[in-house]
């Protein structure tokens, strides 16, 4: 087992870096996905196309376009989207996150859409017509709802997101050691250790495996506990 | 608007207050895209030699048409393979013998549960070692989306075999029919039938997961926008010229997609409740399916 003496510490220190992006995606993404979810839903003409352009236009788009462009046109080009006085590594970090969040967002404004959409309507009516305010409705009556419908699917858009940090390989996130995310290290190991290219793909599957599992676990424990009964 | 569970139909006030704050979000965003202007103008994004290229024949003839058919290529070899590789691993998975449906659920579970980026640099390092050579970058990303999405589509088959009222299975075993026969000429037809929508928005995603071809130097619709900015230094415009035409053609498979839907809901035909894609909405067809109850969500998402 040299393959872990010689790469063991780099191994983790990729994770490690994946994890990173995954969590501060998962943040923004969750974050930015709520507001445009609420942009689609709002009575307000101009923020329901604002909301429909911005999701139809990155979730029709390739994650790869995505985060290329972040790099090489958002950053080097218009010289936006990271701090320029920060270390390279820490800039391609702040875009791979970027272009992680947005594109992530649209799908999860997509699935919070879709659970407000199952609340049946006579909900809200009964809420109206025992004299709720728009606030109460949403806050007690809806959102509860909603929000416990769509735990399933959430998790199922972060279970993707995590998968999709390996995309962050088209521009190149490394730590500050110089260690590639979990994909670009998959490459690196492979092209070094071309006898052993079995076991590097079963390890960095576990690895993945690991992150992704309990996601789905716990959402659907979450889901069961607290699924609604109509 | 007027069916909203959030608000009840607007009057004359909330018409109003609605009227201002769209005058509002339209001034914000209006600045926004007034930055983006200026910021494009400021780089000199907006100059005719970064764009008169796209109207040059011989551009698209020796650039993007030949990136829109290795995108269109791989998207054409990756769906059959994974529509075939979905169809076998679902009937495998349904099957009652549990020596056919235990090895084909881990296989579908554990190409879900991994980055198809992971299989598709495995698949390209792989090949050597097995002798093949020289290196196809090609089958590497054909075969990296076939497992990805081929099994993800079994998923959505098998959610679809699934929610058909047990009285079709036990009809069809009612008339003397082979447990083979039931399930090609009863539970299939049916499910596909039902599924297609959710299954042709899996085809949205694998369109776009061609471009991951890139990554391994695969020559396609996004490594030419590259070899434009190597030839005219246009890469905002040449990205977004890309961009466009992949929207273009997720929206052409999302129109299909709809309207197979719409036809299905017309036609009958089965006895399931029809599937619903969105416009190119694989996301939101899942939830609205969990939601309903008639399908079991897919742990590793559809994107």
């Amino acid at each position: 087992m040299d393959l872990f003496s010689e790469y063991g510490s780099a191994i983790l220190e990729a994770f490690g870096l994946t994890l990173r992006l995954a969590v501060f995606s998962g943040v923004f993404s969750l974050l930015l996905g709520a507001v445009l979810a609420v942009f689609r839903v709002s009575p307000v003409p101009v923020l329901r196309w604002v909301g429909s352009a911005v999701v139809y236009t990155f979730r029709n788009t390739p994650l790869t376009l995505v985060m290329f462009f972040a790099l090489f046109g958002l950053f080097y080009q218009l010289k936006l989207g990271a701090n320029q006085d920060d270390p390279l590594n820490e800039q391609n970090f702040q875009l791979a996150v970027l272009a992680l969040s947005i594109y992530t967002s649209t799908f999860v404004c997509e699935v919070l859409r879709s659970g407000i959409n199952t609340v049946p309507l006579g909900q809200a009516e009964a809420a109206r017509a025992i004299g709720l305010t728009f606030s109460q409705n949403l806050r007690l009556v809806v959102l509860p709802q909603a929000l416990r419908s769509v735990l399933n699917p959430l998790a199922s858009v972060m279970i993707a997101m995590i998968k999709n940090t390996t995309v962050a390989v088209t521009i190149g996130v490394v730590t500050a050691t110089g260690v590639n995310e979990a994909s670009g290290q998959m490459r690196t190991m492979m092209e070094n250790e071309a006898d052993q290219i079995v076991l590097i793909f079963i390890i960095f599957s576990i690895g993945f495996m690991i992150m992704t599992l309990p996601v789905g676990f716990l959402a659907g424990w979450a889901s069961k506990k607290f699924a609604v009964i109509r | 608007m007027s069916a909203s569970v959030l608000y009840d139909a607007p009057g004359p006030r909330a018409k109003a207050l609605n009227w201002v704050y769209s005058g509002v979000a339209l001034v914000v965003f209006g600045y926004l895209a007034w930055l983006i202007y200026s910021k494009f103008e400021e780089t000199g994004q907006w100059e005719s030699e970064k764009w008169t290229p796209f109207l040059d024949a011989d551009v698209w003839n020796n650039l993007l048409i030949p990136g829109l058919i290795g995108t269109l290529s791989a998207f054409a070899v990756g769906s059959v393979l994974a529509l075939a590789f979905g169809f076998v691993f679902a009937v495998g998975r349904l099957s009652d013998l549990k020596i056919i449906s235990i090895p084909c659920a881990v296989v579908v579970e554990f190409f879900r549960a991994i980055p198809m980026l992971l299989l598709m640099f495995f698949i390209y390092f792989m090949q050597p070692s097995l002798g093949i050579t020289p290196t196809s970058i090609f089958w590497a990303v054909v075969i990296g989306l076939t497992l990805y999405n081929g099994s993800v589509i079994a998923e959505i088959i098998r959610a679809g075999v699934n929610a058909l009222p047990k009285g079709q299975r036990e009809a069809g075993f009612a008339i003397g029919l082979t447990r083979a026969q039931v399930m090609r000429t009863i539970l299939l037809p049916q499910a596909v039938r039902s599924m297609l929508p959710a299954i042709i928005a899996q085809l949205v995603v694998l369109l776009k997961d061609t471009a991951l071809g890139y990554v391994l130097g695969y020559s396609e619709l996004l490594a030419q926008v590259k070899q434009l900015d190597g030839n005219f230094h246009n890469l905002i415009p040449a990205a977004i010229v890309v961009a466009v035409i992949y929207i273009i053609l997720n929206t052409i498979l999302g129109l299909v997609a709809n309207w197979i839907e719409a036809r299905t809901r017309r036609v009958g035909h089965t006895a399931a409740p029809v599937g619903h894609a969105g416009a190119v909405d694989p996301v939101a067809a899942e939830a609205d399916l969990v939601a309903k109850g008639n399908a079991t969500p897919s742990n590793p998402g559809p994107l």
